[in-house]
């Protein structure tokens, strides 16, 4: 019998400063290529657990920086387009961002600098994770759930899980899958929720939402 | 009486604190010591006078002690203080003597406690070097610092740099206050506390009590800066940008700081300000107590727009606390205050007189703008800035630096937490 019991699950992150810091983008690819994995994770995905309501079309803090510091609208669009949830792994989320950045410093000469105070941080992140002790066997029951559940789990469960779940699903995702094709539909509605851009708060009405939705339009 | 986590469970809503108590379950009981130099005044003594009696609640055996000494070991601690913060000035080596003794004779106090605790936060760099001499010592010791050592002087910082490099971890405020150093360099912004009394809700009667005792009119629009008077807060940019926006509608400036203290310098900037305001009675300068927190309270509520038009900042907490008065700041685009204030979000960073003038003058234009600003205000410190983030992050490094140093660190509660 397939086991249909969701856990809820919340987590705390916290930043660590890694001590490095770019001044241009040259600066920027040197760095990039042996710094933590961890300083990708928290510049593509940490930031939505953390204070940022500033350029939201840029997703990642690597576009935020080319576009708010360093005033070059080209490769900071480039940069903000990298879909991290499409690579495999970290290490190719890597190769992408270094390569698009060489791509750029090759067609430009002149490449540069921000002021002193301006430079990019490299931040990662350490992840504190529990098990809330809440566990859900029915998905017609969790809508009025979502909406209690705190912003720590609403990361854990559809940011988080996309590095750990094969095809980069969220967690809801995989538990409707235990339930052979009976909730397809809410299954697909929720891949189709973008998580990067909008706060932790609105990403759990957006969820809570679509579970209602889904479940009151019968599934 | 009511619990203070049910107190703040009715500002921050209860799944924050749900959080809280799961998050330190594995922490019951655990002896956790903070270390500073004072029990009031200032920022960190006000963060612990709250920090201790919530981790206490939580389970948490917190305990706050704090580190005494004479005129010269103040003398050497301010002056460590100014030259961490840039200021090209040598600490003469008797002080350094002065500092080194004071902390031996502190340790010698307090041993029993700091060699038993399981993690110490030594607060600033009054305390440092008493892990120099725990040699005893079983827990994890934590450096915590609060001011902006982005520039050192270096040769101070490479003083004190000798007593924090056997610390396991140290806090920093913002990534850009970060010196190398060998440990985890964890990052941990400041915050407010929603109950105390500088931001505690008021009724308007109290609010207009304030007003009226000022003599200061609610009539036409008030644009607040409360802050020490300091060349670096910009008082006299404040007053410029007060006068560009004057030409084209009528509006008031209060600028509220300490009354006559003993900083030579505060008193000089003071006078500067007060010549340069004039007789202009729409100006207002507010002299303070350093304990007046329910009038800046009042004083921030009764405003329309909040400045701190600072030139370099820290993290500037009264900017966080005008926009958990639901108030618009338009600040110097300096230090902390990036983090502080989004741009366009809840306020405006500014660079020039010209700058804070323009901003204000579209403000006092669009009072749906004003309104809107301001709501965003009070949730964006809602979600980030208040104590309860704080006091999360803390019990999350304790947990990283207690339990572990990987990446990812699970946690396991029991089955009916």
């Amino acid at each position: 019998m397939v086991d249909t019991d969701f856990r809820i699950k919340d987590c705390a992150l916290i930043a660590i400063a890694t001590g490095e810091k770019a001044q241009n983008l040259r600066e920027l690819r040197d760095i990039l290529k042996n710094t933590h994995q961890g300083c990708l994770y928290y510049h593509f995905w940490g930031g939505l657990l953390r204070p940022k309501f500033d350029d939201p079309e840029y997703q990642n803090d690597f576009a935020v920086w080319a576009s708010s510091n360093l005033h070059d609208a080209k490769i900071s669009e480039q940069l903000s387009i990298i879909d991290p949830d499409i690579y495999d792994n970290i290490e190719d989320l890597r190769r992408e961002i270094i390569e698009i950045i060489e791509q750029h410093l090759y067609e430009n000469e002149h490449v540069p600098w921000v002021k002193a105070g301006q430079e990019f941080q490299f931040i990662r992140s350490q992840i504190v994770t529990f098990d809330t002790g809440v566990t859900i066997s029915d998905p017609e029951g969790f809508s009025d759930i979502i909406f209690k559940m705190s912003l720590g789990s609403i990361y854990y469960h559809f940011i988080d899980a996309r590095r750990r779940n094969p095809s980069n699903k969220c967690d809801f995702n995989i538990w409707l899958q235990g339930f052979g094709n009976k909730y397809m539909n809410l299954s697909e509605a929720l891949d189709k929720i973008d998580p990067y851009f909008s706060t932790l708060h609105e990403l759990r009405e957006e969820i809570g939402l679509t579970f209602t939705n889904c479940i009151k339009g019968g599934i | 009486m009511e619990k203070l986590l049910e107190q703040y469970a009715k500002v921050v809503g209860n799944e924050v604190i749900d959080h809280l108590r799961q998050l330190s379950y594995p922490l019951k009981g655990i002896k956790v010591l903070h270390i500073n130099s004072t029990k009031e005044g200032g920022g960190v003594a006000e963060i612990l006078n709250r920090l201790i009696p919530l981790k206490r609640e939580l389970g948490i055996d917190a305990e706050w002690e704090i580190i005494t000494g004479e005129k010269d070991f103040y003398q050497c601690t301010k002056k460590m203080h100014n030259a961490l913060q840039g200021n090209r000035d040598d600490i003469p080596a008797s002080l350094l003597t002065t500092y080194e003794n004071t902390n031996l004779r502190n340790f010698e106090r307090l041993r029993t406690k700091l060699e038993e605790a399981d993690v110490v936060f030594i607060h600033d760099p009054q305390p440092a070097p008493l892990l120099h001499f725990a040699k005893e010592r079983r827990g994890k010791w934590v450096w915590r610092c609060h001011i902006d050592v982005s520039h050192p002087y270096r040769p101070v910082w490479k003083y004190l740099r000798e007593y924090l490099g056997d610390y396991d971890a140290s806090i920093w405020s913002l990534s850009s206050f970060v010196q190398p150093l060998s440990h985890t360099l964890y990052l941990i912004p400041p915050s407010i506390d929603p109950l105390s009394e500088k931001n505690i809700e008021l009724t308007e009667k109290e609010i207009s009590g304030y007003f009226e005792s000022w003599g200061i009119s609610r009539e036409s629009p008030i644009l607040t800066q409360v802050s020490r008077f300091d060349r670096f807060k910009d008082p006299i940019g404040v007053i410029q940008s007060y006068r560009m926006v004057k030409k084209y509608t009528p509006v008031q400036l209060v600028l509220a700081g300490g009354g006559a203290s003993d900083d030579p310098e505060g008193q000089q900037v003071l006078e500067e300000v007060k010549a340069f305001a004039g007789n202009d009675p729409d100006v207002h300068i507010l002299e303070l107590p350093p304990d007046a927190h329910r009038a800046i309270n009042a004083l921030q509520r009764g405003s329309d727009i909040i400045i701190q038009k600072s030139l370099k900042e820290g993290f500037g907490l009264t900017v966080t606390e005008g926009l958990w008065k639901g108030k618009p700041v338009i600040a110097g685009d300096a230090g902390g205050i990036k983090l502080q204030v989004v741009d366009h979000y809840c306020g405006f960073r500014v660079s020039t007189p010209e700058g804070a003038a323009m901003r204000i003058r579209y403000l006092l234009k669009r009072p749906d703008i004003i309104q809107k600003m301001g709501q965003n205000a009070r949730q964006f410190v809602l979600e980030n800035f208040l104590i309860t983030r704080h006091l999360r992050e803390y019990l999350t490094l304790i947990v990283a630096v207690l339990i572990g140093s990987e990446e990812k660190i699970e946690l396991r509660l029991p089955q009916n937490f």
